[in-house]
């Protein structure tokens, strides 16, 4: 195959992937009517914000960009502190029935989304928790496959760096803090991207715990825009900018581990 | 136990001050533990055990629960209803598996044959093709519902050009399936691309050498080199994909809500109106304990089989 052709390919491949997202801002940026217009404008004249203007009238929307905000980091750092902490009991604190225990977590793991969601939810009426921030974050607290990811990187930590610590005096919280947890960065930040990607993206939980707009999170804010009498394409466009645009800029900072540890788990 | 190799006097001192049974050890493991096990326990193994109980029961949410035994399995198994969401599921993985496997490993292919020179460029095309990957389900779903609109979407806009009158898409019962099986592999791409990748700069460069010198045509290279050794790759990929399409959710809702007509009315939209719309939680849960039943034994089928055509090493 020619090198010309080679590089076509994946250029128009390239081209498809970004097209949608340039289409959505240009569709954002579309004064009124003309967003309706037969053809499409790509280069519409005096682009207007005025779409993001009706966003913020319609929705509290900054509000929900700061609940998916808050609502990603916490839940990213609650699982990263649970989840490490259980991966060091796992890998390093023998206790009767730690096998099977683990193989609950491995089970759990296997549970689809699906499965959970409308027990949970009469979990969450029953306490009365139905459209609060803590039904948010509730199923997010705990994580199997974190425990099993971190405890996977535990256990490539040598035990001999335990035991030189453990002649230094220290306890078992002290080589957790100063010992396992630097030695596996590199996994916890693979985590935390995860995390943080999947509570921002989540859709079905909060749209099934959450019913009042100053709750909501981005996914669902967007979904219910989508759904309001006849959908103004230009709002819900600019929204679906706007939640794009800070996992972006996440990702762009990321984008190597990201990818590597993508790689890295189909090759097993 | 881990002190086996330590002095005798050091591991005299260590068990003197950290003994390792007893209480204040017990109290350690519990400390350590109880953060994940108590949200864990809480907010996923009781609601297993409670969608359990409750799909033994007839339970609008409202009124009493009553007990019904196995009646919502027995009901579910023999409805039109249940075999309708079945099917569409697996339409939806039929067209989605193929056609994200072929694109990922055509694109895989002609990145991994790039030369070492474009390290840059390569390393953008990755990012580009992952864009869709990181970006929610939602936003993506909403794109594609206004590209693949029928009236003023730019796709038949653009087919209009070329004198070919565009579908209705996602109005139509006949193509709303496969605008949201476009959808999803266009998200997709490029994590299967990713990993097949990966999987491709793992098959070592002497093998191809070997069999150009010895004559082989590009197809039977790729044939009986590169496919065969990709095939833990493709096996990691077809079985996420299976786990994941069985699941497929979040791109109904938006695009079709299950229409037109009940058209892409999927196994978990199924589960989702069986509670909220028809007040059925019992019938409800136990659809998703099908559901679970099913991909386990697809994905039990699979590592059974994949002896017969995954190679290793």
């Amino acid at each position: 195959m020619g090198k010309f052709l080679r590089y076509l390919l994946v250029g128009t491949g390239a081209l498809v992937m970004v097209f949608p997202f340039a289409w959505a801002v240009i569709t954002s940026v579309t004064p009124g009517e003309a967003v309706l217009a037969v053809p499409p404008d790509l280069t519409p004249e005096g682009a207007s914000l005025d779409a993001y203007a009706r966003l913020l009238e319609t929705l509290p929307f900054w509000r929900i960009v700061l609940n998916s905000a808050w609502i990603g980091a916490t839940s990213t750092v609650l699982q990263l502190v649970t989840s490490a902490m259980a991966a060091y009991a796992f890998a390093r604190l023998p206790f009767p029935g730690r096998g099977a225990l683990f193989a609950v977590y491995l089970t759990t793991l296997m549970m689809p989304l699906p499965v959970l969601v409308v027990p949970l939810f009469i979990e969450m009426r029953t306490f009365g928790l139905v459209d609060t921030y803590f039904a948010l974050l509730a199923p997010t607290i705990a994580s199997a496959f974190g425990v099993f990811l971190l405890r996977q990187a535990i256990n490539q930590v040598p035990r001999e760096f335990d035991e030189a610590a453990v002649l230094d005096g220290a306890g078992h919280f002290r080589i957790f803090l100063y010992v396992v947890l630097p030695l596996i960065r590199p996994a916890l930040a693979t985590f935390a991207i995860f995390g943080f990607m999947a509570s921002w993206n989540s859709y079905l939980w909060p749209l099934i715990i959450i019913k009042s707009p100053e709750f909501m999170t981005l996914p669902l804010g967007l979904a219910t825009l989508h759904g309001q009498f006849t959908t103004e394409w230009d709002v819900v466009m600019a929204g679906s900018v706007i939640s794009v645009v800070p996992i972006l800029i996440l990702y762009v900072f990321a984008q190597k581990h990201v990818i590597a540890s993508v790689a890295q788990s189909g090759l097993k | 136990m881990t002190l086996t190799a330590a002095p005798p006097e050091a591991r005299a001192t260590h068990e003197r001050t950290r003994p390792r049974k007893g209480w204040r050890y017990a109290a350690t493991v519990a400390v350590f533990l109880l953060p994940s096990l108590v949200p864990l326990t809480l907010y996923t193994i009781v609601p297993m055990l409670g969608s359990l109980w409750t799909s033994l029961h007839e339970w609008d949410l409202i009124t009493e629960m009553r007990w019904v035994g196995l009646g919502n399995y027995v009901e579910l198994i023999g409805d039109p209803e249940t075999h309708a969401a079945f099917l569409h599921t697996l339409y939806f993985i039929a067209g989605y598996l193929p056609l994200v496997y072929a694109g990922g490993l055509g694109l895989a292919m002609l990145l991994n044959r790039a030369p070492r020179s474009t390290g840059a460029g390569r390393s953008l095309l990755r990012g580009i093709y992952f864009l869709p990957v990181i970006t929610s389900w939602v936003v993506v779903a909403l794109m594609w519902k206004w590209l693949l609109n029928p009236a003023s979407g730019i796709v038949n806009w653009t087919l209009g050009l070329f004198g070919v009158s565009g579908p209705g898409w996602w109005t139509d019962p006949d193509w709303a399936m496969p605008s949201i099986i476009l959808a999803s592999a266009w998200k997709d791409l490029g994590f299967v691309m990713i990993i097949l990748l990966a999987g491709l700069q793992a098959i070592p460069r002497e093998y191809q050498e070997a069999a150009m010198v010895d004559g082989a045509t590009a197809w039977r290279r790729f044939r009986h080199i590169t496919l065969p050794l990709l095939s833990p790759s493709t096996f990691f990929v077809v079985v996420i994909s299976l786990i994941n399409g069985f699941q497929v959710f979040d791109q109904v809702k938006i695009m079709t809500n299950g229409g037109p007509g009940g058209a892409t009315q999927v196994v978990v939209s199924q589960i989702y109106d069986l509670t909220f719309r028809y007040g059925r939680a019992g019938a409800a849960s136990a659809l998703s304990w099908l559901l679970f039943a099913v991909v386990l034994i697809v994905t039990i089928i699979q590592i059974r089989g994949q002896r017969r055509w995954v190679t290793y090493g």
